[in-house]
């Protein structure tokens, strides 16, 4: 059986979940991978939050909608509340607690709860939770090479923007140890 | 290797399109396909071509025809109701042997519909894309680099047969983003000479008249037959599909577009249980692959067609099986996403059924 794996970013729109979900396509890209990442782009983002589906896989892939993902990022409670009962069975579930509260009571799936956004704020990288969040996936699924990480970065941010690009390393450092 | 890069359809598309020489294109906004003419409004300009936001999508359509007269590689793009708004100009552009391509990103129909993924505009595509006795060449991509090859291609085809060819995609496969390695940029030098285009003739030929207004019946009818018989060298050589796994596959499932990668999954999954299906996959929706469908026949005890609409290929499906095999469907409509699971379980209960 081939290895896949689908995942789920959600949160408001500008912070970043569209971002994350590229982060991780990238990574499965330079890895030569099969990769698919597809945006919400209907009348939920009118109402303000944005999602998208990223799947990594051996093997072609189907639907690039991801209905049961194996990880969700979360970055806000509607979003968490919205996709938490959709994970596998033994997924995970990252949340940034500094906007969800609740956590749910799954006990099939793990829950990793950090408050990626103070975390991000206290480090002067604002606007940066959505990184922090995916240094803290990569620590609790490594879903592609560590190296690789930095590479997929350097593929998401324009290469004019070299302070840019150390900031993003830092909240992925931040978010691993977190 | 070339590199692959990670693009969305609707950017792959339009990127595609620059690379196969097109320098014209004419638009108006419309989601799920705005990002492709975003994409030529930036590049357009800085490689000395012309993006032009017409006023609405019935100009947009006749610039289109006025620059395939005059010999540009020319494109225009729009979701399923700019389609309609279109319809004339491409019936005028068939009526006058106009080369161009034209990009349908479907959203859910019939009106305004929704905006979301949909394959509803099946029968306009390949019966009624205007008025008039024509058809034109679609191609129906299901992935961003199918995607990519099926435009690149489309300039060819369209130019050979002096044609105008639609690539039908969907809101999926316009937003999704997957690796794509592009082609290389043509050299304008192999592009084929376009005697016929009116291009100013300097008082060294006779002048060229690009038009599609006939008062003479029987003159207009003998183009007609002529172009008919220009419709049947394409069906002989312009016909695509892929097959997947249907040598020994007892139910066929017919899908294209974003479908069909649905479909697919469904296929794994139901051979995972043992049930030998398959899953023929039109990447030409006209000509329909109807030598496809019969390479199937043997094993074929009966066909499935899974569409994001009400059931319009189960037609096409129906004439090339002639009455040989049922043929019965699985959709979703409205802009709604068919599940693998959902097509799975359908694919059971024909098997149970057949199994009988």
């Amino acid at each position: 059986m081939s290895k896949e794996i689908q995942a789920v970013f959600a949160g408001f729109g500008g912070q970043g979940t569209l971002f994350a979900g590229k982060l991780m396509a990238y990574a499965g890209l330079i890895e030569s991978r099969e990769v698919s990442w597809f945006p919400s782009y209907g009348p939920e983002m009118r109402g303000g939050t944005a999602n998208c589906s990223v799947t990594i896989s051996d093997s072609p892939i189907g639907s690039p909608l991801v209905a049961t993902p194996d990880v969700v990022v979360a970055m806000n409670q509607p979003s968490f509340d919205r996709f938490v009962d959709a994970v596998k069975p033994g997924g995970v579930v990252v949340a940034d607690t500094s906007m969800v509260n609740d956590l749910g009571n799954r006990d099939d799936i793990t829950v990793v709860g950090i408050p990626a956004t103070k975390i991000a704020e206290e480090a002067s990288l604002k606007g940066l939770a959505n990184i922090v969040l995916m240094g803290r996936l990569y620590a609790a699924v490594p879903y592609c090479k560590p190296e690789t990480i930095d590479k997929a970065l350097a593929k998401c941010i324009p290469s004019k923007k070299v302070a840019m690009l150390e900031k993003n390393k830092q909240a992925i450092k931040l978010g691993m140890e977190a | 290797m070339t590199e692959k890069v990670l693009m969305k359809g609707n950017e792959a598309m339009a990127e595609s399109a620059l690379r196969a020489g097109c320098r014209f294109f004419f638009g108006y906004p419309i989601t799920p396909q705005t990002e492709l003419a975003a994409y030529m409004s930036k590049r357009m300009p800085l490689i000395g071509g012309t993006y032009l936001q017409a006023e609405s999508e019935v100009s947009a359509i006749n610039m289109v025809y006025g620059a395939a007269a005059a010999g540009a590689r020319v494109m225009t793009s729009s979701s399923s109701p700019g389609i309609s708004l279109k319809s004339e100009g491409i019936s005028y552009m068939a009526g006058s042997d106009l080369p161009g391509v034209i990009i349908n990103v479907q959203r859910g129909g019939p009106g305004l519909g929704s905006i979301q993924p949909s394959q509803s505009d099946y029968w306009q595509a390949t019966r009624a894309t205007g008025h008039g006795d024509f058809q034109i060449v679609v191609y129906a991509p299901s992935t961003v680099q199918e995607m990519c090859d099926c435009v690149y291609s489309a300039f060819d085809t369209a130019d050979k047969y002096r044609i105008p060819v639609m690539i039908l995609a969907d809101g999926m496969l316009g937003q999704m983003m997957e690796p794509v390695v592009l082609p290389d940029k043509i050299d304008f030098c192999d592009l084929p000479d376009k005697p016929w285009a009116t291009t100013g003739h300097g008082h060294k030929r006779s002048h060229n008249i690009v038009n599609s207004l006939y008062l003479t019946a029987e003159e207009l009818e003998d183009l007609n037959i002529e172009r008919y018989k220009r419709y049947e060298l394409i069906k002989q050589n312009e016909q695509k599909a892929e097959q997947f796994l249907t040598e020994d596959a007892d139910i066929v499932l017919v899908a294209f577009g974003a479908s069909a990668r649905i479909a697919r999954s469904a296929v794994v999954a139901a051979r995972g249980e043992g049930i030998k299906a398959g899953l023929l996959r039109p990447i030409t929706l006209w000509p329909f692959p109807v030598d496809a469908v019969k390479d199937t026949f043997d094993s074929a005890k009966i066909y499935l067609t899974v569409e994001m609409n009400m059931g319009q290929m189960v037609d096409d499906v129906k004439l090339a099986v002639n009455g040989k095999r049922p043929v019965e469907f699985y959709g979703r409509t409205g802009g709604v996403i068919p599940t693998p699971a959902e097509t799975l379980e359908k694919i059971r209960e024909i098997n149970e059924r057949i199994g009988e």
